[in-house]
């Protein structure tokens, strides 16, 4: 499906590291290689800690990439920008803030917050372009032209996220960075939000990177889904080959992990529940970082990094099990004990 | 009957600037010996509120139980003194909270904060009390739990505190467990572990427990009965199997179909218009009026008594009267089962 589409963003073994005292660096993405095309909705997920955050706040410059590149639409934004390129760069690329109690400025009023994108980049010709600008805005999200006088806190937590969408959305960018944008809603709320991103999609041809932990919801909305575990992308492919022929032993326990809402389901399927807790990223482990919780762990997986590569077209993971010419020990039907 | 806990049209306002707040609405629940009764809703549902209630943990003022009663053992808990809620508080009952990150005191090492009810309710001497908390940190899979008990919260990881909070919780063997979101803050994997911690322990203990949360997912892996609660009221209760296949309410077809399937593909989910009512001001009628695609004119005026579906489920609806026009299910429910 992806092979005639146009890439809009190269990520290129992608680095950020923090310095959090002298001696200590906390990594917290290394070396992620990935591809989003044009007009899809690429989803990253994993647990807290594993950089699909970072990953996202680096690739629209929030943080200075320690190494590897970003290529959007054919430009390399990795390296320094001037203040001007910033700029032009934001007005093609948006975000989504997770918290919509913190990511609107409670002083400021709605119609201020949607147009602020359009002043910085001089997008209206006079106030009356821009308040018609901000209407069209609040109508598109689904909320009333009344509410563009009221301040953030005249509004519910899935309100607020209608207005951080508009917000995004006002500057017409192509590709919008979602930054866990429904977790901070009830499960009846996730739905409106889920569907008005879609919509949006379809009517604007926009291109999503869905960032979430949520993965039935990353699921449902994403062509292709990354994991990443621990700075690392551990596996890559269309979310519904990712779902159904999950590859990487960390993939399959996420799956499995994961309580489904059915409870036959529910109690009769296998899990595989992984032991301990996800380390430190300040001082991973070698080789595999995976390997101190994989049940499948091997001498090789200490020693070498295990390299992403395309397994099947369009599926990538990175793991000595799928390596080529290394048998692995465990059995590959050993390995599908995740599937439902 | 052998209920151990039994709650009867239980009333809950909060007296805030101005605003009277009906929390909880006419709730009627009860408990059996052993078992795990779920109640799920959105924040604001009045699904906590009703959980603080039966621990005495409503703080008045503003909170105030209004009426109702809650039979703990055929004793009503509603009119105990503080010092006699202390003596079932943590013994009898005892609560596991949704964030272990503040649930923890975080200047006592985690020894200490378990040997403090076993000291309080079970008189026990230190050396005993330091010896059943290092058994109970090893019956909540703390490895090495000898050096950890010595350890403060700060030293352990989300989901090992929430571990710690168990532990705490079972200390003295209480025949309720209350669970409020206990998985809600942790990431997948350990909410996994957790899971299978508790449902192992309720195996061991005999401990009934209340689970508290949004998640349905949750609901579905623990619960054998589940009650759902929609603006302060409890609209549905039934089995997890009536629940799930054969829920009768609006609502919890709403809350089913907005939730992708894993292992199915959906199109579009099925958002419930709208945003829950404001309870300063609680609608006369079904609180869930507003947002019902089948609502009908006595929706708005009146609220629906329960209809009796079988010996468990229960549910409020207008649809289900004699008189109410047929509806279907949305498609998406009552796959599987049956």
């Amino acid at each position: 499906m992806a092979e005639t589409k146009e890439k809009l963003l190269q990520v290129k073994n992608l680095k950020k590291y923090f310095q959090i005292s002298r001696k200590e660096v906390l990594q917290a993405v290394d070396n992620v290689t990935f591809d989003v095309y044009k007009g899809e909705t690429l989803g990253l997920v994993g647990e807290s800690g594993c950089g699909k955050s970072t990953t996202g706040r680096t690739i629209i410059r929030l943080y200075q990439p320690t190494e590897g590149q970003v290529v959007f639409d054919g430009e390399d934004i990795s390296g320094k920008l001037s203040g001007k390129a910033k700029k032009q760069l934001s007005r093609r690329m948006q975000m989504i803030f997770q918290d919509p109690y913190a990511s609107l400025n409670p002083r400021m009023m709605i119609k201020d917050i949607i147009a602020e994108g359009l002043d910085i980049h001089h997008l209206s010709k006079s106030k009356k372009e821009r308040m018609n600008r901000v209407y069209e805005m609040l109508e598109t999200v689904g909320l009333n032209r009344e509410h563009a006088n009221r301040f953030p806190h005249e509004f519910s937590g899935g309100q607020r996220q209608r207005i951080g969408i508009a917000r995004a959305l006002a500057v017409d960018p192509d590709f919008v960075i979602a930054d866990e944008p429904i977790s901070a809603l009830d499960v009846s709320i996730q739905a409106q939000v889920v569907n008005l991103l879609q919509e949006l999609q379809e009517k604007k041809g926009l291109t999503f990177l869905f960032i979430a932990h949520d993965l039935s919801m990353v699921k449902h909305i994403s062509d292709r889904v990354g994991v990443m575990y621990l700075g690392n992308m551990a596996e890559l492919a269309s979310s519904d080959e990712l779902y159904e022929h999950p590859l990487h032993p960390y993939t399959q326990s996420l799956l499995s992990a994961i309580p489904v809402a059915d409870p036959e389901l529910e109690h009769s399927r296998e899990r595989i529940i992984l032991q301990g807790d996800v380390p430190s990223p300040i001082d991973p482990p070698g080789g595999c970082r995976f390997r101190t919780r994989c049940p499948f762990a091997m001498d090789i997986c200490a020693k070498v990094r295990p390299k992403w590569h395309e397994v099947e077209k369009g599926h990538w993971v990175a793991c000595h099990l799928h390596d080529e010419g290394i048998t692995p020990d465990s059995n590959k039907e050993d390995l599908a004990i995740a599937k439902p | 009957m052998d209920n151990l806990l039994e709650i009867k049209d239980l009333n809950v306002r909060f007296n805030l600037f101005g605003a009277k707040v009906q929390a909880v609405r006419g709730v009627s629940l009860h408990l059996k010996k052993g078992e795990t009764l779920a109640i799920v809703g959105e924040s604001g549902s009045g699904k906590s509120v009703t959980s603080k209630a039966i621990m005495g943990l409503i703080p008045n003022p503003p909170g105030e139980i209004t009426s109702g009663e809650i039979l703990f053992e055929g004793h009503d808990l509603v009119h105990y003194s503080n010092k006699q809620m202390q003596k079932i508080r943590g013994k009898e009952i005892s609560m596991i909270f949704q964030d272990p990150m503040t649930a923890l005191n975080p200047t006592m090492k985690v020894g200490k904060q378990i040997m403090e009810g076993l000291i309080k309710h079970q008189k026990m001497s230190r050396q005993d009390a330091k010896k059943r908390a290092i058994e109970l940190l090893r019956l909540v899979g703390i490895p090495k739990p000898e050096v950890r008990v010595n350890e403060y919260p700060h030293q352990f990881s989300g989901g090992m505190r929430q571990r710690v909070v168990i532990a705490i919780a079972l200390a003295c063997n209480p025949k309720i467990l209350i669970a409020d979101e206990p998985t809600t803050a942790l990431d997948v994997t350990i909410q996994a572990q957790i899971l299978d911690l508790m449902r192992e322990l309720q195996k061991k203990t005999g401990t009934a427990i209340i689970l508290i949360t949004h998640d349905l997912g949750v609901v579905a892996n623990l619960a054998q009965r589940v009650g759902v609660m929609y603006g302060g009221k409890l609209v549905e209760t039934g089995t997890l199997e009536e629940i799930f296949y054969r829920p009768k309410h609006p609502y919890t077809w709403g809350l089913l179909s907005s939730m992708p399937k894993l292992h199915a593909k959906t199109d579009k989910l099925l958002a419930i218009p709208g945003s829950p009512p404001d309870l300063s001001d609680p609608p006369k009628g079904c609180p869930f009026a507003p947002r019902c695609p089948y609502a009908m004119k006595v929706c708005t005026e009146q609220m629906p008594e329960y209809t009796y579906l079988s010996d468990t489920q229960r549910t409020a609806c207008w649809l289900l009267d004699k008189r109410a026009p047929k509806v279907e299910p949305p498609e998406t429910i009552g796959v599987g089962g049956e």
